[in-house]
Parts: structure tokens; C-alpha cells; sequence
């Protein structure tokens, strides 16, 4: 019934996690091997021990494009990169846009997903940008935030309307923040772009759709999340608009966080996403946004494509990277790199976005789910192909040397993924 | 024994055929380096010689298979190639595949395997998507050359142009290149500018800013938004096309605005210098880009890079089968 890590690194210090009946029952530094009585025992040797991420981005083909991926294959993938709760994306077929379809996810996630699922429901019908969804029914259906996913919402009255009512049933919108026009291309726009011969993105895009959003938000005083910032600008602008005071949060994609534009290289299209990378100064200001606070957490953006989506030319093949496998090692980069320390770690992938769409789980308190994985930080492996549990292949870290990796990963107590 | 006679004689030798640059395709101006560009280049010369006899054939590649693989339409490029290949003795194969496959949902990638396993020794591509050059060249097993891949790279386009260039002026170190139009759009714009830079010539942009590319002043090019200004000192003056869809209100106001300020006309030619070549890669706009009386007038080379198209092909041809050969002789 009881079980106890002890000798673990804990994102506030060492300590040990005792967990009983699925829930923390202690935590920290007085949980030793004398401390927790009959309770059987794991032995960390000094190995982290790290809330489960909450990852508040990840689009699975289910249903509609099952080939790609199945709620089923994302938990597996999941649970592999110590993700223990996946915030799924609307952007399904049929859409995710009324009370049905939300169940629909919550019962198929149950049935047969390993680690915990929770959908996130368009704003619009159809993601078309054009009728409001039923935003109250599926909150209570079981909706922990509203978006159009990949698309932003581009009708300043539309948003208007849509955060003003968002705001009566405390729901959380979640924008992309794109404005269309400007970002018709397929990587970032530069020298890279035009020596590559390849319609470019513009940076400007972005900050200007984010800053007409902020004004929206001070009209209407609705709970505003910027799903992804790619640019150094836009951080400044949410900084700005934190400063004010405003209700707003941002995220930033892994993927952004360590990854530019050079790596796109010769058309290598698993590089291709939406926000496009961009150029190293912006990667580094996001870095800094996230170590300071300014952006709030950290996704994956997992987006599982295959090989009759991406073995195209760069021009046509679809945007995504999947990044569930590898979420927590590439995290891990950033704390080896010295860009963040471990409590900013677990705030980003958990505490942040539990606090965000209000889960209980997220942060190892006592009476919280038991929802965390055991990492060890030096354990170097390769990504291939064979070695992701990811249903599509598509990972811009394929043949890379990643430095950590998770041992096991537990949900409400229970082990869910185990290397050993 | 005429000059020509001789080189013929030279080059049938086949046991002493030398390389002539170490890439297995040709992607892209920078496969080639600075050393293996003019040997291509005295290479296509001594074709042009050839292709002036009356006896053009030259069986050098005699039994190996060239398939023009062409998913845009293409008049001048895809039989300058066919030329080239037959001339050499090549088998030609033409697919137009614009019309067929992929209106059956079939990838790129799967037209081009399918290809491959007929086992061709050339793939000459176009294709409207920058990069497609490159994503077969690494799964075919033949040498892949691009000819033309969205608006990237156009890499005997810009051959034939240096060629042209370097008959006339003897050289390309030094000479004053403006390259003016659409080169947003155009691959052969930046072929020229990778392929001149690197010879040492000095290139400028002529165009209205919304047909300039985003950072193309870390190309190496000095950049104009004025004609006047542009040509002024230029001892070649190379027109790019102004395609019909871009002319009308999306990148240009419209035609006669776009002709007004930046067709090439005799009075413009004037700030160039005294003689300068006026070039096009064609099909040309007349009226839009150049006047009539500029493209067939006495400055005019536009014909001769036709010409010239034909023999840097046959070069291409040649060079990569040598490579192929040393390739299957070290294997």
C-alpha cells in the first residue's frame, strides 16, 4: 500500500516522497528509510524525483487519424518521456467542438490510455472561426480550456465575444498567435528562407496578433494563454502585459527552446513547425523568458505525422514534430545547459500548468495525486527511430544523443512506464 | 586537323577522360568549387565546337539511360536536355508527370523510386517545390541533376549564363553584373548570384523591393530599387521573368507601372556600359520586363545562351558519368 523513494533529488533539494493509496503522503527531507516505517522501498540513489509533466499541447490522430496516433500510442510515448497528464489539442476529426465529443476523448482516454487525459475544446464550430462553441457544456463535460488549436482566431469580435462569455465560466482561452497573412510561409522568414527558396514566416506575425489579443483581454478581463511564443519580441510584449497585471499566461514549445532555424539544414522537413524556429537570438530570449517567468510553461507540441506527410518537398509537407518520448531529456538539456534549475523545471511542465487549467495533480504536496516519474539526469541514450513509443517517427531529435532519461514513470501510484 | 576535329579527337579518348568536379549530382551552384567550375565551363566550350560540325553526335554515354523527370512545364530546358543527352548517345527518356501520377495522389518520392527502379543513369528534375532536387538525390541510386526546384536553385541555367558571360569578356573575375526583376521568385537569380560571387564578379539587384528576397543583401550583392542607378557601370545586364500571376496587384501594381520603371528599354540600356550583354534566361515578357527592340537588338545574347544551354548540359552529362564510372571502378 505504502511506498517510499528515498535518497531522491527533489526540485526543492534532496529528500525522499513517500506515496500511499495513489496520493503523496510526505515529502521532503524527513522522508528516510527510518521515517516510513513498512512502507516498501525504492532506493533513488540520488536520482530526480519530478512531478509528472502536465504537457498543455499535444495532438494525437484520434480520432480520425488513428495510422498516425491513438490516445493509446501518445500515453505510451508519454509515459516513456515521464508525461503524466496529456492536455489533447480540439484539432480532430470530427473536431472536438461540443459536449459529445469531450466525453467521447474522457471515455477513450480512460479505456485505454496509460497516463491521464484531458481535452482541450475548440472555441470556434469546426475550427472555423465563425460560430462560438458551446463553451459552458463542455467545462462542465469535462473541458479544461478552449482553443482552436493550430489555428488562431483570427475575428476581433469573434475573440471579443468568445473571452467575454469564456470569462462567465471561468474557462481559459488558448490562442495561437499567428495573424495568417504575414506567416503564409513554411519556415521563418530571413536569409535562410530566401537562400533555401522557401516562403517565409514573419516573427511580426506573431507579436502583432498577441498584442491585438492583450487589448481584448483588457477589454473583456478573460483568462488569456498564449499557447506558444517563438520570438524574442513576444516575450517582451507578455512581459509588458504581466507588468500591467493582466490575466494572461504564455507557453513555449520545446522544440523553440532548443532548436533554431539552421537546423532546418537541406530541407529536412521533421524541422518544419508552426510557430516556425527561428533565428539563435530568439531561441535564446526564449530561454531567458522562461528562466525569468515570463513565459509560464513549457509544451512538447507533440504532432504526429508520417511518412505520406512529411517525405515531401519542405514546401508541402505538413508542419509538427513529435516530442512526447523525449520531453523530459530535452527539458533536462536545459537544466544541464545551467538555463534553468529544477524547481523551475517542474513549475514550467506541471505546477504551472496545473495551476492554469486547475488540476489537482502537478505539484508533489501532501494529499496531491501521485503523479510524477524518477529521472535519471546522466543516463545518455540515442533517439532512433525504433526507441520511441510514438506511433509516427517524426522527431527532430532522431540520431541525437540526448543526456537523462526517464526510469520510471508513475501515475496515482501506480508505475506506468519502467526502463528496467 | 581543325581545332574542333582535335578536341572531338581529345575528348573520344575516353581512358584518358579526367574528372572535372567530385559531386555525384548537381543540386546546386555550390556542389561546385571554384577550381571545378571553369574546368565545367572548357568543357562545354569544346561542345559548343562540337555542336557547330555537321556531325553533332558524340556516343560517349552509349547505353546510359536519361530520364528528364519534369513536374512543371518546361519547353526550352527539358529539350535542351534531351538534346544534350542524345547528342552524347545517351537513351532519353521524357516524363511529363504534371499530367499523370501525381493527379493520381502519388508522392514525388514514390514517382521518383519507381523511376529508379528502371535503373536510369541520369535524373534530370524540375519540380515547383524548392528542395525536391535534394530529397531524391538521397534515395535515388542515379546522378540527380536539378534542373530547377521552386525558387531555389537553377544550377546550369546559371552555367550557361557564366558561360555566355566568359566567351564574350574572357573572363568572369571582376565584371559588373546586374540582375534585374523578379529574383523573389526566380532560382535562376540566385544560381547566377552563388555562381558570379564566387567567380569574383561583382553583382547587383535591380528590383522594386517587394520582388527582393528578405536578407539578400548577405548574399554578397549590392542592392538597387532604381534602373538608372543599377546599370549604371554594368558590363552584363540579365533580365529575369516577370510571371503573369505576380504582375497584377500582389507584388507589382500592375504591368505597364512594373514596365515604366523597370522594363529594360534601349534608354535605359544606355546607363550601362557602351556594349553591354543584355541576357534573358526565357521565356521572355515582352513589353513587361524588356522591350522587343532590347532583345533582338545588336547587345542582345539571349540566342546564344540557348546555344550554350545545349553544350553546359552535355558537360553536366558528361563530368557526372565520369564520376559514376570512377565511383563503380573503386567499388
Amino acid at each position: 500500500m505504502k511506498k517510499a523513494y528515498l535518497n531522491a533529488m527533489l526540485p526543492a533539494g534532496p529528500g525522499g516522497l513517500l506515496i500511499e493509496n495513489g496520493l503523496v503522503a510526505t515529502v521532503g527531507p524527513s522522508v528516510t528509510r527510518d521515517a516510513v516505517g513498512s512502507a516498501s522501498v525504492v532506493d533513488c540513489k540520488g536520482k530526480l524525483v519530478l512531478p509528472g509533466v502536465i504537457d498543455m499541447r499535444v495532438f494525437t490522430g484520434e480520432p480520425g487519424s488513428e495510422y498516425r496516433e491513438t490516445l493509446a500510442s501518445a500515453s505510451e510515448a508519454a509515459a516513456a518521456g515521464g508525461v503524466t497528464t496529456m492536455i489533447v489539442m480540439p484539432n480532430t476529426e470530427p473536431v472536438i467542438d461540443d459536449a459529445a465529443m469531450v466525453d467521447f476523448i474522457l471515455r477513450r482516454a480512460r479505456d485505454t490510455a496509460k497516463v491521464r487525459v484531458a481535452p482541450m475544446a475548440a472555441i470556434t464550430k469546426g475550427l472555423k472561426g465563425e460560430m462560438m462553441t458551446e463553451i459552458g457544456l463542455m467545462k462542465a463535460a469535462g473541458a479544461v480550456a478552449v482553443t482552436d488549436g493550430t489555428k488562431s482566431v483570427t475575428s476581433a469580435a469573434l475573440l471579443r465575444r468568445a473571452l467575454t462569455y469564456a470569462r462567465d465560466h471561468d474557462m481559459l482561452v488558448v490562442q495561437h498567435v499567428e495573424e495568417p497573412g504575414l506567416a503564409s510561409g513554411v519556415m521563418n522568414a530571413g536569409e535562410m528562407a530566401s537562400r533555401l527558396g522557401l516562403g517565409g514566416s514573419y516573427a511580426m506575425a506573431e507579436v502583432m496578433m498577441l498584442e491585438r489579443d492583450l487589448r481584448l483581454v483588457e477589454m473583456t478581463g478573460a483568462r488569456y494563454h498564449a499557447a506558444q511564443l517563438s520570438c524574442a519580441e513576444s516575450v517582451a510584449v507578455m512581459r509588458r502585459a504581466k507588468d500591467r497585471g493582466l490575466p494572461v499566461s504564455c507557453g513555449v514549445c520545446i522544440n523553440h527552446l532548443v532548436l533554431n532555424e539552421n537546423d532546418v539544414g537541406a530541407y529536412r522537413t521533421f524541422f518544419k513547425m508552426s510557430p516556425p524556429l527561428r533565428g539563435e537570438d530568439e531561441r535564446r530570449a526564449l530561454v531567458e523568458g522562461l528562466r525569468d517567468g515570463t513565459i509560464d510553461v513549457v509544451v512538447s507540441g507533440h504532432n504526429p505525422q508520417s511518412d505520406d506527410t512529411k517525405r515531401l518537398p519542405f514546401a508541402e509537407a505538413a508542419f509538427g514534430a513529435v516530442g512526447l518520448d523525449t520531453m523530459m531529456s530535452t527539458m533536462l538539456s536545459l537544466y544541464h545547459n545551467e538555463n534553468i534549475n529544477l524547481k523551475r523545471l517542474a513549475e514550467a511542465c506541471s505546477e504551472a500548468p496545473a495551476r492554469l487549467l486547475g488540476l489537482q495533480q502537478g505539484c508533489l504536496a501532501v494529499g496531491a495525486p501521485a503523479d510524477f516519474c524518477v529521472v535519471d539526469p546522466q543516463l545518455s541514450w540515442q533517439v532512433e527511430p525504433a526507441s520511441l513509443y510514438s506511433r509516427s517517427k517524426n522527431s527532430p531529435f532522431e540520431h541525437r544523443a540526448l543526456e537523462g532519461r526517464v526510469v520510471e514513470t508513475l501515475v496515482a501510484g501506480a508505475t506506468v512506464y519502467s526502463a528496467a | 586537323m581543325s581545332t574542333s576535329l582535335y578536341t572531338a579527337a581529345l575528348m573520344a579518348s575516353t581512358s584518358k577522360r579526367q574528372p572535372v568536379f567530385k559531386a555525384q549530382h548537381l543540386l546546386a551552384v555550390s556542389d561546385l568549387s571554384v577550381t571545378e567550375i571553369p574546368k565545367l565551363l572548357d568543357l562545354a566550350d569544346s561542345y559548343v565546337e562540337v555542336n557547330r560540325n555537321a556531325e553533332k553526335r558524340h556516343a560517349i554515354l552509349t547505353g546510359l539511360t536519361q530520364v528528364n523527370l519534369f513536374f512543371e512545364n518546361s519547353t526550352r530546358t527539358q529539350s535542351s536536355f534531351e538534346i544534350a543527352g542524345k547528342r552524347l548517345g545517351a537513351d532519353v527518356m521524357n516524363m511529363a508527370v504534371s499530367t499523370s501520377s501525381i493527379s493520381k495522389g502519388e508522392t514525388v518520392l514514390d514517382t521518383a523510386m519507381t523511376i529508379n527502379a528502371m535503373q536510369p543513369d541520369f535524373l534530370v528534375v524540375r519540380h515547383q517545390s524548392s528542395g525536391t532536387a535534394e530529397l531524391l538525390s538521397q534515395k535515388v541510386s542515379c546522378a540527380v541533376i536539378n534542373a530547377g526546384d521552386g525558387q531555389h536553385e537553377h544550377p546550369t541555367q546559371a552555367l550557361l549564363d557564366a558561360l555566355t558571360i566568359r566567351r564574350h569578356f574572357g573572363r568572369l573575375e571582376g565584371l559588373e553584373v546586374a540582375i534585374c526583376g523578379d529574383v523573389f521568385h526566380s532560382r535562376v537569380a540566385r544560381s547566377n548570384i552563388h555562381l558570379l560571387t564566387k567567380m569574383g564578379a561583382h553583382v547587383r539587384v535591380v528590383a522594386p523591393t517587394t520582388l527582393l528576397p528578405s536578407g539578400i543583401a548577405n548574399f554578397g550583392v549590392r542592392v538597387f530599387t532604381s534602373m538608372k542607378e543599377g546599370l549604371a557601370g554594368a558590363d552584363v545586364v540579365m533580365m529575369l521573368r516577370l510571371q503573369v500571376e505576380r504582375m497584377s496587384g500582389t507584388f507589382v501594381p500592375s504591368q505597364r507601372e512594373y514596365y515604366h520603371f523597370h522594363g529594360l528599354t534601349e534608354e535605359k540600356l544606355k546607363h550601362a556600359k557602351p556594349g553591354a550583354l543584355v541576357m534573358h534566361p526565357g521565356p521572355m515578357n515582352r513589353g513587361v520586363e524588356i522591350d522587343s527592340s532590347v532583345a533582338d537588338g545588336a547587345q542582345s545574347v539571349i540566342r546564344e545562351q540557348v546555344e550554350m544551354g545545349v553544350a553546359v548540359r552535355m558537360a553536366v552529362l558528361d563530368a557526372l558519368a565520369r564520376n559514376a564510372r570512377k565511383q563503380l571502378g573503386g567499388a
